[in-house]
């Protein structure tokens, strides 16, 4: 974000309330993201991601709260704040039958999109190859890149992926990476849900991890590591393993005594910061 | 047309024509009805009866031309010197009855077995023998016979069937396509993404809509088409208005496909619900046999069914040379039904399919 320029929220949520029967599927939740901010949602299974982030994106009316999007409220759906916001719902959406090319085009032209836009985001997304290809044969990854392509075709200020990666086998998933991790570059907001870990540590500027339709925390992923009370573990070439409070004067130490070859520093991950703040192991 | 409404057409038209099942259902297989109906009912529906002659039979042979043509029109003639074997042959079904002169006499040897066809051979001889005698007193006849068939209600196979199997075949189509569209497109949340576009639901169902009446409008080409080419379909004056006929019956048949697609949770179940209401419908409206044989009660029953309006809506203005009128009745009915049917789905409609 350029200095001395103010920062503005892109969306901001208070006090957002969903229940169903007795479940309260989201629960009182306040969360603000920054324009050209990339928020990874994390948290297991049932969460609420999913429906949190429908209710910010307007498909979904909320029991209490309110959702404001690039200054706008979401809800009821809103035609002038449409063509501002890029969706990919955690189904593959797409028309029946039609091939990688016809399918951005179609959603191109519901945006009032040119067609040769279009294709350039089928190049973006690297399935230039796979134009002529109908989606029901494309695997999985490819799927899910026309999915987040067509979500993007007319260049919208805020994006929501909901668990993109979520059906994908660990080399699809980090190749996907590779294109999501760009995507905020030109001062798009990104909002992204996932039950990984890794995902939203290594993709998000924040996380917010949410648990039975709360969110916990909402921070840096090494803000979040900093603020636990946790010890740092060093584990030497020699397999002695020592635990420490001041990790940075340890391995100054370590290198005095020129036994640095080999040495392995685990310091807390967000697993450990879940388990801090449920009192429970993770479980995707 | 404007760019959203064109492309949504555009796509949904392709799903259509690459989903080889649902052409089949809507287009080839109804067309294989016709096809096969319009083939086994265009025979004479009184086959001419088969006529065994033993011998010379001079009241026969020696027939005026005229008088010739008829006789060739209801008998089939075959020739035998063996009077026990004629007799075996009708007696085997074979044959239909066995005749032979003996003088002035004519002996027909005939069988019970089809009752119909007996008082045919029966009442046919004896007029061919009545004509024989007056020809043979060299009097002039005192009452003579014209003959002036009227186009009634008992048309002809092809005439009647082409309106009844077209109106059930845009019936499925219309009922499937709404029913498995709604709940694919709910299941692969296509329906949330397109209301996340700025695109209105007008648009949305305008160009769903659209395309079904476009496919409609196309089986009713390919029927009439087939009918005309194959058979000897004849469409009457006012047949052009069987066109709004038909936008208003798919409009109908979607709303129904709506509710089916409402009231049941997957893609599979809301296409056997479409047909589930539909194929006993086509039955009950005449589509495949009809009614007129059919109890009281049913036929009233009938009367509810949008189907057997819009066939015989269709075969008014199409086949029976009613005035275009006649379809404006039909038309109103299918509205009114559509209307009720939609509201109804619309109440009864989940986003979500758990």
């Amino acid at each position: 974000m350029a200095a001395g320029r103010p920062v503005t929220n892109a969306i901001e949520v208070t006090g957002l309330t969903k229940t169903y029967g007795d479940l309260r599927a989201v629960d009182d939740v306040t969360l603000a993201v920054e324009e050209g901010e990339f928020v990874g949602i994390l948290g297991p299974n049932g969460a609420g991601k999913t429906t949190l982030l429908e209710m910010i994106e307007g498909l979904r009316e909320p029991d209490s709260g309110s959702a404001v999007v690039l200054g706008l409220p979401a809800w009821p759906r809103n035609p002038a704040l449409l063509p501002r916001i890029g969706v990919q719902l955690q189904a593959s959406s797409f028309f029946d039958y039609l091939t990688a090319r016809e399918q951005i085009r179609t959603f191109a032209a519901l945006y009032g999109v040119p067609a040769a836009h279009a294709d350039e985001w089928l190049e973006r997304v690297g399935l230039v190859e796979k134009a002529g290809t109908r989606v029901e044969q494309l695997s999985g990854g490819q799927q899910q890149r026309l999915s987040i392509a067509c979500a993007l075709v007319h260049d919208p200020d805020v994006v929501f992926l909901d668990e993109p990666t979520a059906a994908l086998d660990p080399q699809a998933r980090r190749n996907l990476w590779d294109l999501l991790s760009g995507l905020n570059d030109s001062g798009r907001t990104v909002v992204l849900t996932t039950h990984y870990m890794d995902e939203a540590e290594t993709l998000a500027d924040r996380v917010a991890i949410m648990d039975h339709g709360r969110v916990l925390v909402h921070d840096t992923p090494a803000a979040l590591v900093r603020g636990l009370d946790a010890a740092t573990r060093i584990t030497l070439a020699d397999g002695e393993v020592i635990t420490t409070r001041d990790p940075a004067a340890e391995i100054a130490r370590l290198a005095d005594e020129q036994r640095l070859a080999g040495v392995q520093v685990h310091t807390g991950t967000l697993e450990d910061v879940f388990l801090e703040l449920t009192g429970r192991e993770y479980r995707a | 047309m404007t760019g959203p409404f064109r492309a949504l057409s555009l796509a949904i038209m392709r799903g259509f024509f690459r989903d080889r099942a649902a052409v089949f259902f809507a287009i080839v297989f109804p067309l294989m009805f016709l096809v096969l109906f319009g083939s086994l009912f265009s025979e004479d529906s009184s086959p001419r009866v088969e006529m065994v002659q033993v011998g010379a039979v001079p009241l026969f042979d020696d027939l005026s031309d005229e008088a010739r043509a008829a006789f060739d029109e209801t008998f089939e003639v075959s020739h035998s010197d063996d009077l026990d074997a004629a007799i075996d042959e009708v007696r085997t079904g074979d044959a239909n009855v066995a005749v032979v002169q003996e003088g002035d006499t004519i002996v027909a040897h005939y069988t019970l077995a089809d009752p119909a066809g007996a008082a045919i051979t029966r009442g046919a001889m004896q007029a061919f023998v009545d004509g024989a005698n007056l020809a043979a007193t060299g009097q002039p006849p005192t009452y003579s016979m014209e003959t002036d068939p009227v186009e009634d209600e008992s048309i002809d196979a092809i005439q009647y069937y082409m309106p009844s199997l077209l109106g059930w075949a845009i019936a499925m189509s219309a009922a499937f396509g709404a029913a498995a569209t709604l709940q694919g497109w709910r299941k692969s949340k296509l329906l949330r993404r397109l209301q996340l576009a700025p695109v209105s639901s007008t648009t949305v169902v305008g160009a769903r809509v659209s395309v079904t009446v476009s496919i409609a409008l196309v089986q009713m080409a390919i029927f009439i088409g087939t009918g005309a080419l194959l058979f000897d379909l004849t469409l009457t004056g006012d047949w052009w208005m069987a066109i709004p006929l038909v936008v208003v019956g798919t409009l109908c048949f979607m709303a129904v496909g709506l509710l089916a697609a409402a009231i049941t949770k997957s893609q599979e179940g809301a296409v056997n619900a479409a047909n589930f209401i539909v194929l006993p419908m086509a039955m009950l409206s005449g589509t495949f046999f009809p009614l007129e044989g059919a109890p009281q009660w049913l036929q009233s029953f009938a009367q509810i069914l949008p189907l057997k309006h819009l066939n015989e809506g269709m075969l008014d203005v199409m086949v029976r040379g009613e005035p275009w009128t006649a379809a404006l009745g039909p038309m109103l009915y299918l509205a009114a039904f559509a209307t009720v049917v939609t509201l109804v789905a619309a109440r009864l409609f989940r986003w979500e399919t758990a």
